[in-house]
């Protein structure tokens, strides 16, 4: 997890760089949504909520380009993400099984998250 | 700090004196907890198998498990008109220098006569073994394994890699150590090939790997539960990654399937997919069949690392919970033994967690007890599977 590599473009000291290799940031604390918050040294508004341990684009990532994380690859992005942009099961899909989640369920029954 | 275990007749010690009252098909498990229920507190868990049609593997798992280190004394509670093979189990366990008993509830007379009878065996074993003294245990003989479930977006960065490092220095302690789900490992099979101490060995990893991706292929679903996703994990290769994390930095010294128990200290990792073609539905329905198979490898004790916060335990084995993510662990505080989010926050290293961990680990030896076994839990889940033996290259020599 060395970001000797990484050139000093400011991030919010809220998001975390696995290693130098990755186009995602982790969040080390929720970010609330409307919040400005610098991504590579821009200037990004997190429209929604963003948890604890989430991921944003660090860069723009093309669609059908693979998402780095720890320095390997944990899938491809579906669409373009640009920076800042949430990278989550909306826009990235694994090479090997499709992730099961129930986020559009809880929104049809309406659920709190 | 000073482990004591009590010593069993193939040389192995336990850190625990448990009495097992194991149930052999689902039709007995009532009896079985009604039995327990009275001792419960005082070391005396339930394992069972429920199916009524014979499985080699689970009748291995059984026997693992009844002959395990931390077991002292077995009750085995049969129907009568199962098929699995008590006569074989009885005669292991008696064989191992334990007290066994089996009650077979329609020759006993049905459910009241049966608990009363299993009631006595279990009291009278319990005086017995609270009577053992135990003796002096060294950390290299201790089995430790290590699972991660309820697992989110903090896991890959505070849990595992702390349990990585309390595994670095067990095996340096000359601990064995084994981790496993290898269907959590898809994507991370070259990676871990080159730590394997030979290269065939090496390729038998990235062949359980890859046997895992066609099963979980086949069953369309990957091993990732809708909460991983809530918590921030977007793929199985992203998980998988974390998970990985909890292997630490040693060589691999060894490939296992359940019940393998490893010959002598070092990093195994435990293949829990099933050999042949897809049966019997999912290779591990939930964490606790994970942990059972753990077990049945000789742990003692489980590094279990949560991130949306498992509340588990087990039987046999005490579990140890490190909790990743600090907001959980404020919620569920009285559920975890390790706070490892304070990585996250600034507050302590890795390296500090990990010998924590590490700490706690002997610690279990030496009188202390987890917070899953001061809540009651023993969970415990068998289903069926199938495996062919590991090949010649899983366990290179010394």
């Amino acid at each position: 997890m060395s970001n000797a590599d990484h050139e000093p473009r400011e991030d919010d000291p809220r998001l975390l760089l696995l290693d130098s290799r990755d186009n995602v940031l982790v969040t080390r604390a929720r970010i609330r949504g409307g919040e400005t918050i610098a991504v590579s040294g821009q200037a990004i508004t997190v429209p929604d909520d963003l948890p604890l341990g989430h991921k944003l684009a660090r860069t723009d990532i093309a669609g059908g380009a693979k998402v780095i994380k720890y320095g390997a690859p944990i899938g491809l992005a579906t669409t373009q993400i640009r920076t800042g942009e949430h990278a989550h099961v909306h826009n990235v899909k694994s090479d090997y099984t499709p992730t099961h989640h129930l986020a559009d369920e809880r929104t049809r029954y309406g659920s709190e998250p | 700090m000073t482990m004591l275990g009590f010593p069993r007749s193939d040389g192995r010690k336990g850190i625990r004196n448990t009495v097992v009252v194991g149930y052999l098909v689902e039709c007995a498990h009532h009896v079985a907890r009604e039995i327990a229920i009275p001792l419960r507190d005082r070391d005396v868990h339930v394992i069972g198998f429920p199916g009524c049609y014979p499985n080699s593997y689970a009748e291995t798992m059984m026997e693992r498990l009844c002959t395990h280190p931390n077991v002292g004394a077995v009750l085995l509670v049969s129907l009568g008109c199962e098929s699995f093979n008590k006569y074989r189990l009885e005669y292991a366990i008696r064989e191992s220098g334990r007290a066994v008993m089996t009650i077979v509830i329609q020759a006993a007379g049905g459910t009241r006569k049966s608990i009363d009878e299993g009631r006595a065996f279990v009291a009278e074993q319990r005086a017995l073994l609270d009577e053992m003294t135990p003796v002096p245990m060294a950390a290299e003989e201790l089995v430790v394994g290590t699972i991660c479930g309820g697992s989110d977006g903090t896991s890959g960065i505070t849990g595992n890699p702390a349990a990585g490092r309390a595994f670095d220095m067990l095996i340096a302690d000359g601990a064995a150590c084994i981790f496993e789900e290898t269907g959590e490992l898809i994507g991370c099979e070259h990676i871990m090939a080159d730590r394997a101490v030979t290269p065939d060995l090496g390729r038998e990893l990235e062949a359980s790997v890859a046997k895992a991706a066609r099963y979980y292929a086949t069953l369309g679903y990957g091993s990732f539960a809708a909460g991983n996703a809530d918590g921030g994990l977007t793929t199985i290769e992203e998980k998988s990654m974390g998970a990985y994390a909890k292997s630490g930095a040693s060589p691999i010294a060894g490939l296992i399937k359940p019940g393998d128990i490893p010959p002598r200290g070092g990093l195994y990792l435990l293949d829990v997919v099933p050999d042949g073609e897809v049966r019997f539905g999912f290779p591990n329905i939930s964490d606790n069949a994970e942990i059972a198979e753990l077990i049945a490898c000789g742990s003692h004790a489980i590094l279990f690392v949560t991130g949306r916060g498992s509340v588990v335990g087990s039987a046999i084995s005490p579990v140890i919970k490190i909790c990743a993510n600090p907001e959980t662990y404020r919620r569920m505080a009285d559920d975890m033994d390790v706070d490892a989010g304070r990585i996250l926050e600034g507050k302590a290293t890795l390296d500090a967690v990990g010998a924590e961990i590490h700490d706690l680990v002997l610690g279990l030896g030496s009188g202390m007890r987890t917070k899953s076994e001061e809540l009651g839990h023993q969970e415990f889940i068998l289903t069926y599977k199938t495996f062919e033996p590991i090949g010649p290259a899983c366990l290179p020599a010394a």
